[in-house]
């Protein structure tokens, strides 16, 4: 479903990848060690060679709006530009999905200077997931979260995947984290992006 | 009516009032009275020579000597305002986007001004035209170079969010669509404030001008409102323009931030 094809940003060597329809593919590595700028090249936000493909489509043949609504970058800092949450989002939210993730329905209402660092990083999932994108190219999603919330985030992005027949690569830092959600686990390690055994995980 | 002529005596005594001002710093220990004084002998220097490059101009009234001093005119505005840029495009870039910017909105309204509403003959005139693209080049130049400072300021600053926001499939433009708002208001707003106070808390420097050399007030009052209506055009084309063009500089073909091209 996504085709990553000989991609090559600053020094890093090339890296090729393919992850398919409804699976996970998860991503390790020290800080620092490129996880960020590998996600960043393929939501095509940064300068780069090679190629990425979504369903056999590349990149440059979408407009570049197009390609990072369907291949969305989330970043694990979620930023904020309007005064209120609501005006971050495209139209209604889910309160169904709201309060799966542990948040309050009217914080919707509140002003972004109220939320945590924890409820922030669950909004910014949630503003990701608005715009329906097929690839989720996420960043350390989970980084601000408890162990419950962060169950609770796994568990309704995994779901989203299979029902929307989407596709994730997922930067973690939590070996349990990789175990639980990605058949496939790769490592970031001196510029390269390597295939780790599960035993290795 | 007579205008009364200035003497060199004259133009000491009002000089006095910086020597004074630079010896009270001095007890102040500001810092500043050395350049204050350096500033006003520059000034005294630049003015007189550019009072007798204006006579030539004037006696000899030739279309490409024109040509020339307009062009000088732009070439250092431009200068300035890549001078005033905390963060400015690297290479030529930045010198490019003012200089080109400066031209389409103070060579435009400048030729409009001259052309449809003042009628000299012939039109370029230099009396008229030297003058008139003076003042609205320096306004324009201030409106551009504040503008520009603060959008790549502004963007610098939340490259973050900027790149969050392209990350969720918004344009470049509604990416920076605050900022560039805000860029526009900060730069118009001088302009607003003083047509809106014109007449009653100051009287326009060209118009005083007129007066003291000898016009109808209500003369001078009518050049005023054309020019006014000029400098507001120019600043506000021109900061549209110069916004168009340094989001252009500050994106690539594929929409992503590309502040490395900022020094």
């Amino acid at each position: 479903m996504l085709r990553v094809s000989e991609l090559a940003f600053l020094d890093w060597e090339r890296v090729s990848l393919e992850v398919a329809a409804g699976e996970a593919l998860c991503i390790q590595g020290a800080s620092g060690s490129g996880k960020s700028l590998l996600l960043r090249a393929v939501a095509d936000l940064i300068p780069h060679e090679g190629e990425a493909y979504f369903e056999g489509k590349a990149c440059s043949e979408f407009s570049p709006t197009e390609w990072r609504r369907l291949v969305s970058f989330l970043a694990a800092e979620a930023l904020w530009w309007e005064d209120y949450v609501r005006d971050h989002f495209l139209g209604k939210v889910d309160a169904a999905r709201l309060e799966r993730l542990g948040l309050d329905p009217a914080c919707l209402d509140w002003e972004v200077s109220r939320l945590s660092m924890g409820e922030r990083q669950r909004l910014g999932l949630l503003r990701m997931l608005d715009q329906e994108p097929r690839v989720l190219l996420l960043d350390e999603p989970t980084s601000n979260l408890d162990e419950r919330t962060s169950e609770a985030v796994e568990v309704l992005l995994l779901e989203y995947i299979e029902k929307r027949g989407a596709c994730a690569v997922w930067v973690t830092h939590d070996g349990e984290q990789a175990k639980r959600i990605g058949k496939r686990v790769f490592r970031m390690k001196g510029k390269r992006l390597i295939e780790s055994r599960r035993d290795e995980v | 009516m007579n205008t009364v002529d200035l003497s060199y005596w004259d133009l000491g005594f009002a000089a006095l009032l910086a020597v004074g001002l630079a010896a009270l710093f001095r007890g102040m220990r500001l810092g500043i009275s050395g350049s204050l004084l350096v500033a006003g002998g520059r000034m005294i220097v630049q003015l007189t020579l550019v009072g007798y490059v204006l006579r030539f101009l004037f006696e000899e009234g030739r279309p490409w000597l024109v040509a020339v001093m307009a062009a000088v005119m732009l070439g250092v505005a431009s200068r300035e305002i890549l001078a005033r840029q905390k963060r400015k495009l690297s290479g030529w870039r930045s010198w490019r986007l003012g200089a080109s910017t400066l031209f389409v909105s103070s060579f435009a309204i400048s030729l409009f001004g001259l052309l449809v509403v003042v009628r000299a003959d012939p039109w370029y005139t230099p009396q008229y035209a030297i003058p008139i693209l003076g003042m609205i080049i320096s306004n324009t130049m201030n409106a551009i170079s504040l503008g520009m400072d603060r959008l790549t300021n502004a963007i610098y600053t939340n490259r973050n969010v900027v790149e969050q926001r392209l990350a969720l499939g918004q344009s470049a433009k509604e990416a920076i669509g605050g900022y560039a708002k805000d860029c526009i208001r900060s730069g118009m707003t001088p302009v607003i404030n003083s047509m809106a106070t014109a007449g009653i808390v100051s009287l326009p420097g060209m118009m005083t001008g007129q007066i003291l050399a000898g016009a109808s007030p209500v003369e001078a009052v009518e050049y005023q409102i054309v020019i006014w209506f000029m400098i507001a055009g120019g600043c506000g084309f021109g900061m549209a323009v110069a916004i168009k063009l340094l989001q252009g500089q500050l994106f690539d073909e594929r929409q992503r931030l590309r502040l490395e091209r900022l020094r």
